[in-house]
């Protein structure tokens, strides 16, 4: 059995908690407007490795994991090549290795869950028609995946690309705050600055730049944003 | 009186520093929140400080001493500030004077001075080549042929035949716990010990031990002209700064080394420290008071070096390297209150490349210091770090780093130190039979050109078993000739007299190009790469297909890294050494990577002609694909123990938002990136995390950056004292980011 994968980042410090190997999976099924990874979209092509392969290379970096470091699979949607990836978290979770995805979420992931120790979940929008505009398919996919966080347990990680003019206003934040507190299982709340970088990816690739016009989002105001946003949160709880 | 409260007997009948370190000293896991910020004194001897070296920078030197010749005892005292400084002693009467230092070479001497505009006090001139001989000319008096060549076609540069060797280091905390009349009465003693008089090192050994007590004499009457008698042990905390501080600068006064390097002195003086704050004669702002000026002491060390030098080396480095930390044992650490109080110099004094601050890294150091150290260097991009797990097994609990990664027992071991060979043109020299691709001369003699269009494996790398063969033996003649000449004619005594009589010896060798050279080799290997010719010498190549890079933790490649080191170090082994030293190896460029790359032809990397090495053992320039865990990954591999064990350069650099979110992530994963680095048996790493934007903004606007410090190789520098081409070299190195 093999993955497609597209490349692999060996210092991801970002990408969940403590030091993280990143395996970007080739493929999406999704289309989101301010995606910076265009060139993962493509199935079923590019370089592949067997489970047991992302275990021996994983287990280079094992010494840099400490208590908290990992894997995480990104991408594309690494849930959509869920044998590979099922059968390769089985095999880091047999080896002691801390687990995570990020993910929008695709159904039919039920046993994949039970060997994931935290779901970092992209919110790309929280209402249908929105959804549909900035991501191309549809949110119930997004929501069912959710549930089935929440009816297993899952620990969460949520995370929303702020866009500047799409969703960098207060109303859209707290309605992000009235979604989340009913959520259980939430570690941590990221909102994450969108930015341009990925442009020459598009040109490279001969894709038009959905976004075009719309400039970085500035990080202190995307800062100040999530501060606001854990503050209502917090507030909604007490 | 001195050693009131003091523990352990060894220590005390023999000198033993060890001992009594082990037997006095208070660990201390706390965090960092006891430290205090700079006092009113020091500030003002700052600000000074600050001026002066502004001014520096301006005119290249602020003054040179040209009526008097380096010596322990030979210049009148000097202040800052008499009345605001707290430690006393400079090198020369006045502040940033510079000296000079004829004996490892005259010529040195003219062109320092003469790059500076002044002229040396034609008696002094005249007298001294009248009546002295120096170590440059020894060496040429007998360096052969093989060496010349070797040496101008730049396969063998940055020789100490010329300047002072350095990377000694002094146990000048033996003036301290001790004082200069107890250390002379066990000089004499072994005097009284070694009588037989049957080789010619029996005589050597006599008269250098006379040249120790002459030395120790002339350290006691230095410190006197400044009111001072060390001949008893220090009693108090200043004291011990003030003696200790008084054994390195007359290291400073007589020598002109490249690396004149502290030791480990932080946890010595912390048990004085201890004691004042226990007898309540100290308070913690007295403390801080004394190490803050005792460091601002060794960032005014300075040398007259030539335009060329710098070239090499840039930004004027003294190497005043301090080894931090470290481990006693498994169980306990070496980290101090002090510890902490000097990394606390470069926020209490700004950041600054000297003195060289090492942290000996280890997994069992407290977490409280492995934080306070990622924060320092977060901040001040100013630290570097080395494995104690890796070296404590060789060298014990008490070794220091010499200039940037050579590790030595302090006052039992030190170093010949002998740069670097390019080893990436002894590789060109192998397709090319020998001659230099540059000057178009043989320089290697007895190798047969490689005639083939498409270059094959196993040919090219038995040639270069050849070449490398055949540089090691000329690499070590020049060795052995440089070391017994410096010996013969710039001798340590000040030095040497703080090192036990019998002293263990390495010979240091340098490899430059490492990651040049395994690139090439993988190319040849695993690509197609043809041969352009001019007048029957490669010049350039093509090359087609890929090929995997050092630096992506890819054992395809990362084994013939492996392997040329081993070849290296297997045929510097086969020659005997001078003084039975043992034959050590590094990978480190310092600077220089930016010099030997332009010496240097074009590479079957793709490398093209003149342009820089990656420094020490860094892979090339943004060759590293896959992370900075698989570029860290590769550079571990190479060896270090019986191998490379003069030491492994790796310098690291990492965006700022790369490192993490908040603060704290940031510090964390720092402290896990060199803990994971170091499990994996790695020696030693530069950390900088700055944006590249950062030094191309520096570069443009370098008034906006007066204190910009990074790590290059092994040292810390001001960005703005690089040249232009360092500048850029900086600038195009790996900066690993997350998109």
């Amino acid at each position: 059995m093999k993955g497609y994968i597209h490349s692999i980042e060996t210092l991801g410090l970002v990408d969940g908690p403590g030091i993280r190997v990143v395996i970007f999976m080739q493929g999406c099924d999704k289309r989101c407007k301010f995606c910076h990874n265009p060139d993962t979209w493509k199935c079923n092509v590019g370089n592949t490795m067997t489970p047991k392969e992302v275990l021996d290379f994983v287990l280079k970096y094992k010494n840099y994991f400490d208590n908290n470091g990992g894997v995480t699979f990104s991408g594309g949607e690494p849930l959509l090549q869920k044998e590979f990836l099922l059968e390769t978290l089985k095999l880091l979770k047999d080896n002691g290795i801390h687990t995570c995805i990020d993910t929008a979420g695709v159904i039919g992931s039920d046993e994949i869950l039970d060997y994931v120790d935290l779901v970092l979940f992209d919110i790309k929008a929280l209402e249908a028609n929105k959804y549909k505009d900035l991501v191309g398919t549809n949110i119930k996919e997004n929501i069912d995946f959710l549930d089935l966080c929440q009816k297993k347990n899952n620990k969460l990680w949520i995370r929303q690309v702020i866009i500047p003019t799409i969703n960098d206003n207060i109303s859209y934040i707290k309605q992000l705050g009235d979604f989340i507190k009913k959520l259980n299982n939430v570690e941590k709340v990221e909102l994450l600055p969108y930015h341009t970088k990925a442009i020459p990816k598009y040109k490279r690739l001969g894709i038009n730049y959905p976004l075009d016009g719309i400039e970085d989002m500035d990080i202190n105001e995307c800062q100040k944003l999530n501060n606001l946003l854990l503050d209502y949160i917090n507030d909604k709880n007490t | 009186m001195q050693w009131e409260n003091f523990k352990g007997d060894l220590w005390q009948q023999n000198i033993d520093v060890e001992d009594f370190i082990k037997n006095n000293y208070t660990e201390y896991k706390d965090d960092a929140s006891f430290l205090v910020s700079i006092t009113e004194k020091t500030s003002k001897v700052l600000d000074i400080f600050n001026k002066l070296k502004l001014e520096e920078l301006k005119k290249g030197v602020l003054d040179i001493d040209v009526d008097t010749v380096a010596g322990i005892d030979n210049f009148n005292p000097g202040y800052v500030d008499k009345k605001n400084e707290v430690i006393f002693g400079l090198q020369t009467d006045k502040p940033l004077k510079r000296i000079v230092n004829p004996f490892g070479g005259f010529r040195m001497v003219e062109n320092s001075l003469e790059a500076y505009g002044y002229k040396l006090n034609p008696e002094v001139e005249k007298y001294f080549n009248m009546f002295r001989k120096t170590h440059n000319q020894g060496v040429f008096d007998a360096y052969t042929n093989d060496v010349r060549k070797a040496r101008s076609a730049h396969l063998i540069t940055g020789l100490p035949d010329a300047y002072g060797r350095g990377r000694i280091i002094g146990d000048y905390r033996r003036i301290a716990l001790y004082g200069i009349d107890f250390l002379i009465s066990k000089k004499k003693e072994d005097l009284l010990k070694y009588t037989s008089i049957i080789h010619e090192s029996d005589i050597r050994l006599r008269e250098e031990i006379s040249e120790q007590i002459r030395a120790l004499d002339g350290i006691k009457s230095m410190a006197s002209k400044y009111g001072f008698d060390i001949s008893k042990p220090a009693s108090n905390s200043k004291e011990a700064v003030q003696w200790l501080y008084f054994g390195y600068l007359a290291a400073i006064k007589e020598n002109n080394g490249a690396a004149m390097s502290l030791g480990r002195t932080s946890t010595f003086l912390d048990i004085y420290f201890e004691r004042d704050l226990k007898n309540g004669s100290m308070s913690e702002s007295d403390i801080q008071e004394l190490v803050d000026q005792f460091v601002l002491k060794l960032r005014f060390a300075c040398h007259l070096r030539t335009p060329e030098y710098n070239e090499l080396f840039a930004g004027d480095p003294t190497w005043v390297t301090e080894s931090l930390g470290g481990m006693l044992d498994k169980n306990r650490s070496l980290v101090t209150k002090s510890s902490f109080r000097f990394l606390h110099t470069l926020v209490n004094l700004g950041s600054a490349p000297e003195p060289n601050l090492t942290v000996l890294w280890s997994e069992g150091l407290p977490e409280h210091f492995k934080k306070y150290c990622a924060e320092i260097s977060i901040l001040t991009d100013s630290i570097q770090y080395e494995n104690d797990d890796l070296m404590r097994p060789i060298y014990g609990s008490d070794y220091g780093i010499a200039c940037c990664v050579s590790a030595m027992e302090i006052g039992k071991q030190m170093q010949f130190f002998g740069a670097r060979c390019n080893l990436a043109k002894a590789l060109l020299y192998s397709i090319n039979g020998g001659v230099d691709e540059i000057t178009k001369k043989v320089v290697v003699d007895g190798v047969e050109k490689i005639n083939d269009e498409v270059l094959d494996y196993d040919k090219v790398y038995n040639q270069f078993k050849l070449v490398v063969s055949k540089v090691a033996k000329t690499y070590v003649d020049a060795m052995n000739v440089i070391h017994y000449m410096h010996d013969k004619y710039a001798y340590e005594r000040g030095q040497m007299a703080l090192h036990d009589t019998e002293v263990g010896r390495f010979m240091a060798f340098g490899i430059a190009g490492l990651s040049v050279v395994v690139d090439s080799l993988s190319a040849i290997k695993y690509a197609k790469v043809k041969c352009k010719r001019e007048d029957g010498i490669v010049l350039d190549f093509d090359i087609e297909g890929e090929f995997p890079k050092f630096g992506n933790d890819d054992d395809k490649v990362d084994n013939i890294a492996v392997e040329v080191v081993k070849l290296f170090s297997s045929e510097l082994k086969k020659h005997p050494l001078y003084r039975n030293a043992i034959h050590t190896l590094s990978i480190l460029t310092i600077t220089s990577n930016v010099v030997y790359g332009k010496n240097t032809g074009s590479t079957p990397d793709g490398r093209i002609k003149g342009s820089p090495f990656a420094p020490g053992a860094n892979p090339m320039h943004n060759r590293d694909t896959h992370g900075a865990l698989a570029s860290l990954n590769s550079v571990a591999k190479i060896p270090y123990n019986d191998v490379c064990q003069d030491g492994v350069s790796n310098t690291f650099s990492i965006v700022p938002s790369a490192l993490g979110h908040s603060d704290e992530e940031k510090i964390n994963n720092l402290v896990n990136i060199m803990d994971g680095y170091f499990k994996q048996g790695a020696q030693h790493l530069n950390v900088n995390v700055l944006n590249k934007e950062t030094l191309i903004d520096a570069m443009h606007n370098p008034g906006n950056y007066p204190n910009l410090t990074i790590r290059v190789s092994g040292y810390a520098v001001r960005f703005n004292s690089l040249s232009q081409e360092q500048k850029e070299e900086v600038i195009a190195r790996t900066f690993h980011e997350v998109m």
